[in-house]
């Protein structure tokens, strides 16, 4: 059971995500943003919060554009398992992979506190370890996570119930309270709320660790 | 050659920057400004050749995110 969390200059979140992934059971390597291919055998693909490249352009541009990604969007193509928290979701819409865009957060400003979270949908293998509907508490801390896509677009991930995770009280301003969205095959997640900052009871609360753990249970019963 | 790529966020996209300039500039007393959008001007230098097609591709592939943004070329 093999993770990898990709490093970008000017990530921040990648040395907490794989703290997150090895307490979840994940032999996890780090890997920098200009290798071509990702280590053998790696079952989840972490994409980590920052502010990768300096949020220069459109936050996670840049980043999408590395040789990395495209070795991660080979592996999300082959139905691999991608994670894509706060910047490492801004990256994973700019690839495509997911779809929509984040935009600024509606008050301007900057958020960093703990937000109340609904969980979507618990058939994803993000959400396996939640109850559909509980709301749990994670950590947000953006600039950009403001959701948006086309009005089409939003009522099918809404229909497919690709919602992983909605505000209880959008801070953002994000279309129909998005905080996180899955991909059709439910193996891509991107959300804005960090749950690796929630998973050690030292550090602000243990709701985000069942992310990690439902994760693992993925392929323990494989 | 130059060419400048003029970014704009899609009408009908809420863009929180320029509704903050609207208001600052309403605080300064200025009560005619009806609208204030906010955009990002990039200005390319070049090769001789550069087809039009080409500069189309690099805002369609990096320069705009075409889910919210929209693009004008400019050939300086």
């Amino acid at each position: 059971m093999k993770a990898a969390v990709v490093v970008f200059p000017g990530s921040n979140c990648d040395r907490d995500l794989a703290v997150a992934f090895r307490a979840a059971g994940f032999d996890t390597a780090m890997v920098w943003h200009k290798e071509t291919t990702l280590p053998d055998g790696i079952d989840v693909v972490g994409v980590p919060g920052g502010f990768s490249y300096g949020d220069y352009l459109r936050s996670g541009a840049i980043a999408a554009r590395a040789p990395v990604c495209r070795a991660v969007a080979d592996h999300a193509v082959r139905g691999g398992y991608v994670l894509g928290i706060c910047n490492g979701f801004q990256v994973l819409t700019e690839t495509g992979l997911l779809p929509g865009a984040l935009m600024r957060n509606t008050g301007i400003k900057y958020i960093c506190r703990t937000v109340p979270l609904v969980v979507g949908p618990a058939d994803s293998p993000f959400t396996a370890q939640y109850e559909a509907g509980e709301t749990i508490r994670i950590p947000i801390a953006h600039h950009d996570g403001n959701y948006t896509a086309a009005p089409d677009v939003l009522a099918r991930i809404r229909d497919e119930g690709r919602v992983a995770f909605a505000y209880g009280d959008n801070p953002n301003g994000s279309a129909h309270d998005i905080a996180g969205v899955l991909s059709d095959n439910r193996r891509v997640l991107g959300m804005m709320p960090h749950p690796e900052r929630a998973a050690d009871p030292a550090l602000g609360g243990t709701d985000g660790r069942r992310l990690f753990a439902g994760l693992a249970g993925e392929f323990a019963a494989a | 050659m130059k060419a400048r790529v003029i970014v704009m966020l899609k009408s009908g996209v809420l863009d929180p920057q320029g509704e903050a300039i609207r208001h600052a500039l309403g605080a300064m007393g200025f009560d005619r400004v009806e609208g204030v959008r906010q955009g990002k001007v990039i200005e390319l230098d070049l090769a001789e050749d550069t087809t039009d097609p080409e500069i189309a591709e690099m805002c369609e592939r990096l320069l705009a995110n075409t889910v919210i943004e929209s693009y004008r070329i400019e050939r300086v």
